[in-house]
């Protein structure tokens, strides 16, 4: 237990430092009063928007007044929706959510397999091919593979749609695509674009894991024991394998969810990373700094997982934590 | 077999020219190049050698444990007479933990760190027999009571992290005795032990061998261990043996030159003060193994003759043979 409530109070540290740098970096740079109001506005009409969105304010009151607002659930009102800031990220959240799961779980249906197979076989041809495949998905540019994606599944083909999250349904008062077969069709190809990056990695670290974990003595043991090769590769090696591929897995997660811009870009889908974008553009400060802190959220919430599942994977954590 | 006799007469395991080599990407290392060994029922073989020496790769080999790239290129294994070399992976699989058991050098290493103890050792029992959970699990507890481990119904619900050294090589010596195995191949189980807990090992494993009539062969570097607790003892150089015969014998009386050194090279009570002699140069790599005995180089007795392989000859009895063609004299002290 003490483990548990000394990983939320770290995770609370994390937050409240991220909101001053976040308010901090995103607040001193750059105006977006002369972004917002048309070139042609008077000086009356520029001093009472500054007035209005509380840019006339010393830095450290505006802080407070955010942090207050931060507090009540409320990260600002967009400048160009005029909408509240969390709304806009949280109607969106959903798709990007949506598509990163995807991603990841392709990631690890294709990813540990294929390293497992790879950290068996290091010298046989199909571990080498895996291998080499990884590169691949490692120095491959995003933007080109979901452009190659569309060319060929969508436009030669024919068998997927490009763009947009196709037609949703609804589940716990969201929209979801994968709930419908059109949907889930529009979901394939940005999600094996996103996942591609992600399958290399964990390739890699479930073969490094495999090669380490497999010359250990304990495994030779195992086989000493007369177990089934099944149960020695299943549970001896994998339980082990795992505890470093749940780590990097978790946090890449979040960077997922934080960075599919470049994916949500190709295949225009509906996501916070377009957002994002737009945002950054219009340099529409709220959207950003709220997008930034949930961010931050989404990432301490993974890493509490994160620590939860290994502690569950790996009884020294728990051990040692406790002790 | 067609040749049915009592059961005491025939050893339960007998290892004949048993060659195993490693094809790596630098040569073929011949760590076990022709290696004859055979245990009885309640006896205790002692393996000594140096680091390298081939000692562990002829354990694994027994085992038909042998990774990439390593093989067993020659020689048969037989275990109550049945042939180990050419057995099925899943026969093999059937023998490993059920008749024949390992025990490790490093108790810190052989237990999964993610498994809990009462795992490990059920997980042993149901790979071999049909057995429930609840039975497993009281069989599991005994084993653990028998080799002195303290109010083991808790410690089955404990993970190896929460053991000392020796209690883990307790545990893993339990582990090997669940299926009362025909043989045990121990390969230094207490090098990584503090001294006194390695003499507490010592004893009790060897009062379970005897009480259960299980072969063992203990492969040790060290010779002081086990002239206390063996019955016979086999020195291996460079993959091949190069003396056995009885521990007391040997010990008393070493013919081989190499075995010769090692026991000068022990300190003991009664040369206190004298300088220790020592073995000149070092173990070869078996890369690049000298022509004929692979000790020449660092014999005191050799001579052109030794560019030839001696035989594992009668010296001066068969209980006791030496492979060396100049063997010291009897009863030279060491």
């Amino acid at each position: 237990m003490g483990y548990v409530i000394n990983r939320l109070l770290q995770g609370l540290m994390v937050i409240a430092v991220m909101a001053v740098l976040v308010f901090i970096g995103v607040y001193a740079i750059g105006n977006p009063v002369d972004m917002l109001i048309s070139p042609e506005a008077d000086q009356a009409e520029i001093q009472a928007t500054i007035v209005r969105m509380g840019l006339d304010k010393p830095l450290w009151e505006q802080f407070l007044a955010f942090i207050n607002g931060a507090l009540h659930g409320d990260l600002g009102t967009s400048f160009l929706y005029n909408e509240p800031a969390v709304r806009l990220i949280l109607e969106r959240f959903p798709a990007t959510l949506e598509l990163a799961l995807a991603a990841i779980l392709m990631a690890i249906l294709v990813g540990i397999p294929l390293g497992v197979i790879a950290g068996l076989k290091p010298n046989g041809i199909v571990g080498r091919a895996i291998m080499t495949i990884s590169i691949l998905g490692f120095s491959l540019p995003t933007f080109w593979v979901g452009m190659m994606l569309i060319m060929i599944f969508a436009v030669n083909i024919g068998w997927l749609p490009s763009t947009g999250r196709g037609e949703t349904a609804s589940l716990f008062g969201v929209q979801w695509s994968f709930l419908t077969g059109d949907g889930l069709a529009h979901l394939i190809l940005p999600a094996i674009n996103l996942a591609l990056f992600k399958t290399s990695l964990v390739i890699r670290l479930a073969r490094a894991g495999t090669r380490e974990v497999i010359s250990q003595d304990y495994i030779k043991f195992a086989r000493a024991k007369g177990l089934s090769e099944p149960r020695v590769i299943l549970v001896h090696m994998m339980k082990n394998m795992m505890i470093p591929v749940v780590t990097v897995l978790g946090l890449e997660f979040g960077s997922v969810v934080a960075f599919a811009v470049v994916t949500e870009t190709v295949f225009s889908w509906p996501g916070i990373g377009k957002l994002l974008i737009s945002s950054i553009v219009h340099l529409d400060r709220p959207v950003i700094v709220a997008y930034l802190m949930l961010t931050v959220m989404l990432f301490v919430t993974i890493n509490f997982l994160v620590d939860l599942i290994y502690a569950l994977l790996d009884p020294r954590v728990r051990r040692k934590e406790s002790a | 077999m067609s040749d049915v006799r009592g059961g005491a007469a025939q050893p339960t395991l007998v290892v004949e020219g048993l060659k195993t080599h490693f094809f790596t990407e630098a040569g073929v290392v011949k760590s076990v190049d022709g290696v004859d060994l055979s245990v009885s029922r309640g006896e205790i073989l002692g393996l000594v050698g140096e680091s390298g020496s081939g000692k562990s790769v002829t354990g694994f080999s027994i085992l038909g444990l042998i990774d990439q790239p390593g093989r067993i290129v020659g020689g048969s294994v037989k275990l109550n007479g049945e042939e180990l070399t050419t057995a099925s992976p899943k026969r093999l699989r059937s023998l490993r933990g059920d008749r024949i058991a390992m025990i490790f050098q490093d108790p810190m290493m052989t237990l999964n760190p993610v498994l809990k103890i009462e795992t490990q050792m059920i997980e042993t029992l149901q790979a071999h027999i049909k057995i429930g959970h609840a039975e497993a699990r009281a069989r599991a507890r005994d084993a653990l009571g028998r080799v002195g481990i303290p109010s083991p119904e808790e410690r089955l619900d404990s993970y190896p992290h929460q053991f000392s050294g020796g209690m883990r090589q307790r545990v893993a010596i339990a582990i090997a005795l669940l299926h009362g195995p025909d043989l045990i191949i121990a390969d230094e189980p207490t090098t990584a032990l503090d001294v006194t807990i390695q003499a507490q090992i010592l004893s009790e494993v060897q009062t379970l061998c005897r009480e259960t009539g299980t072969a063992l062969i203990w492969i040790t570097h060290d010779l002081a261990i086990i002239s206390g607790l063996a019955d016979r003892v086999a020195v291996m150089y460079a993959g091949r043996i190069v003396e056995t015969g009885a521990i007391a014998e040997v010990v008393s009386n070493p013919r081989h030159p190499y075995t010769y050194g090692l026991i000068g090279s022990v300190p003991s009570r009664n040369k206190r003060g004298q300088r220790l002699t020592q073995i000149p140069g070092m173990t070869p790599s078996f890369l690049s193994l000298p022509q004929g005995c692979a000790f020449a180089p660092r014999c005191p007795n050799a001579d052109a003759k030794c560019l030839e392989m001696p035989e594992l000859s009668p010296c001066p009895s068969a209980a006791h043979r030496a492979r060396c063609f100049h063997p010291m004299p009897e009863g030279a002290e060491a």
